[in-house]
């Protein structure tokens, strides 16, 4: 059965379709896989088999009966920790939100749920998905299936970095615990745990997906959206994933096409934009490599390459470290002990509200709490607060002008490929410098996708990020697609997480 | 626009005027909340009124609830105020028990209302008070603290209630003013139903800001007085306040601009934190909303539907009925009383009814603290017994005994006329007997009264007891003076 875990969600829908196999077979191959290998790779916080075949039982019947089979029917999913779950662990990864179980259900998983997909359990992250690395989780951190590669030729023992913050999810898809996995982004934590796991990750345009439900960290960054084993994969998730939902206001009304149909369309007189800027100082010479292979693979199908400037990027990432933390701040002031969560009881409510937080959050979000506190704090916040959002206009302005030109603009998605265990946890600065790629997308709300390249030096995965107008994931998928052809897809040498 | 002299306080040291400057927070007539679908009731079981949202769970996010955008332009074009077709919703953040999110959302930079303007009248002169602004806000929950000797209770009903956070310019100089001033915009709201205005619900509450200077000084060190919930505590507040003040400049001391609060049973404010010791409430805009927009038609059409306004009834009552200022006035202060008026004077002479109204209903309605909607009698009863009265049935005298009978018995004024006799003797021969019978039984009055003929009352006043108030004052008193040879 291992070799059903290995299926794309493509695929094992065909699968399903055909009759090849049971949802209720599929399942327990994930659940059997789940078994043998979140011991080492730690991506699920919570494993929901009883509730995953109860639902594969009635996907199998509906399919039988042959009617009312909806678009994900049966086919099993990991669920980022961060999503709301009715019923089911729903912490972020954070010990403050101790034993917390919604009465609610996200509107992403609704929509999921809605559309027949199946929940295998709860994915490992970066505590309120605060963290480049997935260590900062409550829970431990997640291990990268993927393994260096020795001078020697022989696989390193180094514990990897899956990236983070959906670094459960990045690991579970690349492991092949679950056929695809939710995940959120708010400064790249979609597309970087992608680009070091060799899965594909996309972040939709900002308001593409509703936050309802969903934890949040920066709710004008925040955007839900999907890691999977293929491009076409990514449509197929997304496609499900976003809604316009009356009940996020941000939720933007546009329609959701049906994104398989772009696929195979290529690029043909599409025009690349390649920013300058982003050629920073210290990045690889293979991520340099790699960029320049993304350019000749575009170039070779058929789209035109423009070199173009998009002056505030060096602004982006100090902005986004003002205005995400400040936004934090104030979201996770909820978490007080009063009425949900880690209660830690102090002579008088003072003293519970600091005993709560000061054991319920954990380093990182603590840093990120107090740095939003004084960024907004009297006598600060024009300096800090208002000069960020305004770089935020400068940078949207930088990509609204390039779209003048361009249809799509290619970065490589990191600087340098995965990393191991405690290896940048002790210099914030290297840490945040794993976001440099990704977070001018979220600052201006545009889409973004990392499909793997190729392999580092060492034998790990590297990605290449494609980025779109608002609202244009087709063209996205379209460029990603044919990168993904063109490299081809990358697996881990050796499944030793299975033994 | 200067102040009157007779607003100036004398000190020590000479005149001073006070400077006084509101903020009304009044909560919104609106089925649910703010941004959520939770009910706004009054009175329910504690935490029986709370969403998700309010409740401020993982995940969950605000979503502005339209009819209170609605009715905070209605209020703002009632206020004579800018309407401001893109504003914007800040966060207030602070920990509070009450307050789930940890911010309460409000909107600091971009209010929906802007400038505005509203005419009070003290003691006959009107005088205008500027608006700064109208904002939308979450209320708080409500924190309990005396059910358990260890913990203190929290009640969400009213967490995430919308409330409008009307600013006055600093325009008021006494506190006859500000209670006109807080008297006019409840009556404003209550008419155009976006506030119930009932203050001991706390439903409409004011913070008040108190200075004092030297006539024509610059403005001094203000004192804000947190939540004072009755018309009556406002102008106690600020006549002690401003006391608290001079004294304190005529010791030579300073005033430190401080938060305070009023204690009605002591007589005095007292601090609660000083200017050091306020909150740094890091405000900034609410990212899981959007600005509020809307254009111009969605104004107009609002203000198309707006119901005749406090100012526009009384010019009306005056120009149409006649009525004087001070009548029209006191009419329109409710529009219940305004209604009830305006049933009674249908057809019907205005000055008259407006004197039956004001003097014989509201002061019985005060004597037995009712509301009108609560009278027991009715416009129409009330309106049988005046044309009663201008038919010259019966005499305003009687008149008052028959709406003592209504007021307490109810019927029909003119049934019960009937029933009991109480029809004016007109009949000049009754009339007659009746004056000779007095005139012969008091022979030395009517010695004096020859004398001096204002005493020819006295006769008058005879006669009326002896016919049981019956008969017609005027006919009386024509026979009298006849009888007398006055």
């Amino acid at each position: 059965m291992t070799e059903l875990t290995k299926l794309t969600l493509a695929k094992a829908r065909a699968g399903l379709a055909n009759g090849n196999f049971t949802s209720t077979e599929l399942t327990n191959a994930f659940l059997t896989a789940i078994e043998a290998g979140n011991g080492d790779l730690n991506a699920y916080v919570t494993v929901t088999g009883d509730a995953a075949l109860a639902r594969a039982k009635e996907s199998d019947d509906r399919i039988a009966k042959g009617d009312d089979v909806r678009p994900l029917e049966g086919l099993p999913l990991g669920i980022k920790d961060l999503f709301s779950t009715e019923g089911v662990h729903t912490q972020a990864c954070s010990h403050v939100l101790d034993g917390f179980k919604p009465r609610y259900e996200s509107t992403v998983t609704a929509n999921l749920r809605d559309a027949g997909a199946i929940m295998l359990g709860k994915l490992n992250m970066d505590e309120f998905a605060m963290g480049s690395s997935n260590e900062t989780s409550y829970y431990g951190p997640v291990v990268n299936p993927w393994q260096r590669t020795n001078d020697n030729g022989d696989l390193s023992n180094d514990k990897l970095v899956p990236g983070g913050s959906s670094g459960g999810s990045s690991a579970s898809v690349a492991a092949d615990l679950c056929l695809a996995a939710t995940a959120s982004d708010t400064g790249g934590s979609i597309r970087q745990p992608a680009a070091l796991t060799g899965t594909v990750g996309l972040k939709p345009t900002y308001g593409r997906c509703s936050r309802y439900g969903m934890v949040a960290f920066a709710s004008s960054l925040d955007q839900a959206g999907p890691i999977t084993k293929t491009v076409e994969d990514a449509g197929l998730m997304l496609a499900q994933m976003a809604s316009h939902d009356l009940k996020d206001s941000t939720s933007v009304d546009v329609p959701v096409p049906d994104y398989t149909k772009v696929l195979g369309q290529g690029i043909k007189g599409l025009r690349i934009g390649v920013p300058k800027e982003y050629r920073i100082d210290g990045m690889a010479d293979e991520t340099e490599k790699l960029w320049q292979q993304g350019i000749d693979w575009l170039k070779d199908a058929g789209a035109t390459i423009h070199e173009i400037s998009l002056p505030h990027t060096k602004y982006a990432l100090p902005a986004y470290y003002i205005v995400a933390p400040a936004e934090a701040s104030s979201n996770l002031a909820r978490y007080d002990g009063v009425r949900y969560g880690l209660r830690v009881p102090g002579e008088d409510l003072i003293e519970t509200y600091e005993k709560s937080r000061a054991a319920g959050f954990g380093r990182e979000v603590k840093k990120r709490v107090l740095v939003g506190t004084f960024v907004l704090s009297a006598g600060f916040y024009d300096a800090y607060y208002t000069k960020a959002q305004k770089v935020r206009t400068l940078i949207k302005q930088d990509f609204d002008k390039a779209w003048e030109n361009v249809d799509l603009v290619l970065t490589p998605t990191t600087p340098s490929p995965a990393f191991a265990q405690g290896e940048k946890s002790g210099d914030p600065i290297a840490m945040y410098l794993e976001d440099i790629f990704t977070v001018t997308v979220n600052m201006a709300g545009l889409p973004g996708i990392s499909v793997p390249g190729g392999l580092s030096a060492e034998g790990t995965p590297l990605g290449l990020q494609l980025i779109a107008k608002p609202f244009d994931e087709e063209t996205l998928l379209r460029g990603g697609e044919v990168i993904e052809k063109a490299a081809g897809r990358f697996t881990p040498a050796a499944r030793w997480w299975q033994s | 626009m200067a102040a009157a002299t007779d607003n100036l306080i004398a000190g020590a040291t000479g005149d001073w005027e006070i400077v006084i400057g509101l903020e009304v927070h009044a909560q919104v007539n609106s089925k649910a909340k703010l941004f959520s679908g939770a009910s706004t009731e009054f009175g329910g079981a504690p935490n029986s009124h709370v969403s998700l949202v309010d409740a401020a769970m993982p995940g969950m996010l605000p979503v502005i609830n339209r009819e209170c955008v609605a009715q905070a332009v209605r209020t703002g074009l009632g206020l004579n105020a800018q309407i401001n077709l893109r504003s914007t919703f800040d966060r207030k953040n602070y920990f509070y028990p009450d307050l789930p999110q940890g911010y309460q959302i409000s909107q600091l930079y971009h209010p929906i209302v802007g400038e505005g303007e509203i005419e009070i009248d003290v003691d006959g002169d009107a005088k205008s008070i500027g608006i700064e602004r109208l904002h939308l806000e979450q209320d708080a929950g409500k924190s309990i603290h005396d059910m358990h000797p260890d913990y203190s209770y929290v009640d969400l009903n009213r967490s995430g209630v919308a409330l409008m956070e009307i600013v006055s310019k600093p325009d008021m100089r006494s506190a006859k003013e500000a209670q006109a001033y807080v008297t006019k915009v409840r009556t404003i709201l209550r008419y155009l139903d976006t506030c119930d205005g009932d203050m001991e619900k706390g439903n409409m509450r004011a913070d008040v800001n108190v200075s004092v200077r030297k006539p024509g000084d610059e403005l001094g060190t203000r004192c804000e007085i947190k939540n004072v919930n009755s018309i009556r505590f406002i102008g106690q507040a600020i006549e002690i306040e401003a006391r608290r003040q001079i004294d304190i400049i005529e010791d030579g001391g300073k005033i430190d601009q401080e938060t305070r609060l009023y204690d009605p049973r002591a007589g005095e404010t007292r601090s609660m934190r000083s200017k050091e010791e306020a909150h740094d409430y890091r405000y900034f805009p609410d990212p899981d909303l959007l600005p509020l927009e809307f254009d111009q038609a969605y104004v107009d059409d609002l203000k198309t539907g707006l119901p005749e306004l406090p100012d526009e009834k009384r010019a009306r009552f005056m120009a149409d009925m006649g009525l004087s200022v001070y009548d029209a006035s006191v009419l329109v202060v409710d529009k219940d009383n305004a209604d009830y008026f305006e049933a009674v004077a249908a057809g019907r002479d205005g000055k008259m009814s407006a004197n039956w109204v004001i003097n014989e209903l509201f002061g019985r309605l005060n004597k037995e603290g009712l509301e009108v909607e609560q009278s027991p009698v009715s416009a129409a009863q009330l309106g049988e017994l005046i044309d009663l009265i201008s038919s010259d049935t019966i005499s305003g005298k009687i008149a008052k005994d028959v709406f003592e009978i209504v007021w307490s018995e109810g019927g029909a004024p003119a049934a019960i006329v009937e029933e009991r006799g109480l029809k004016q003797v007109t009949d000049t021969g009754a009339i007659e007997a009746a004056v000779d019978e007095v005139v012969a039984a008091n022979p030395d009055q009517v010695k004096k009264a020859i004398d001096n003929p204002k005493l020819a009352g006295w006769f008058v006043g005879q006669v009326m007891k002896a016919t049981g108030g019956k008969a017609n004052p005027q006919a009386v008193q024509a026979i009298v003076k006849a009888k007398l040879g006055l």
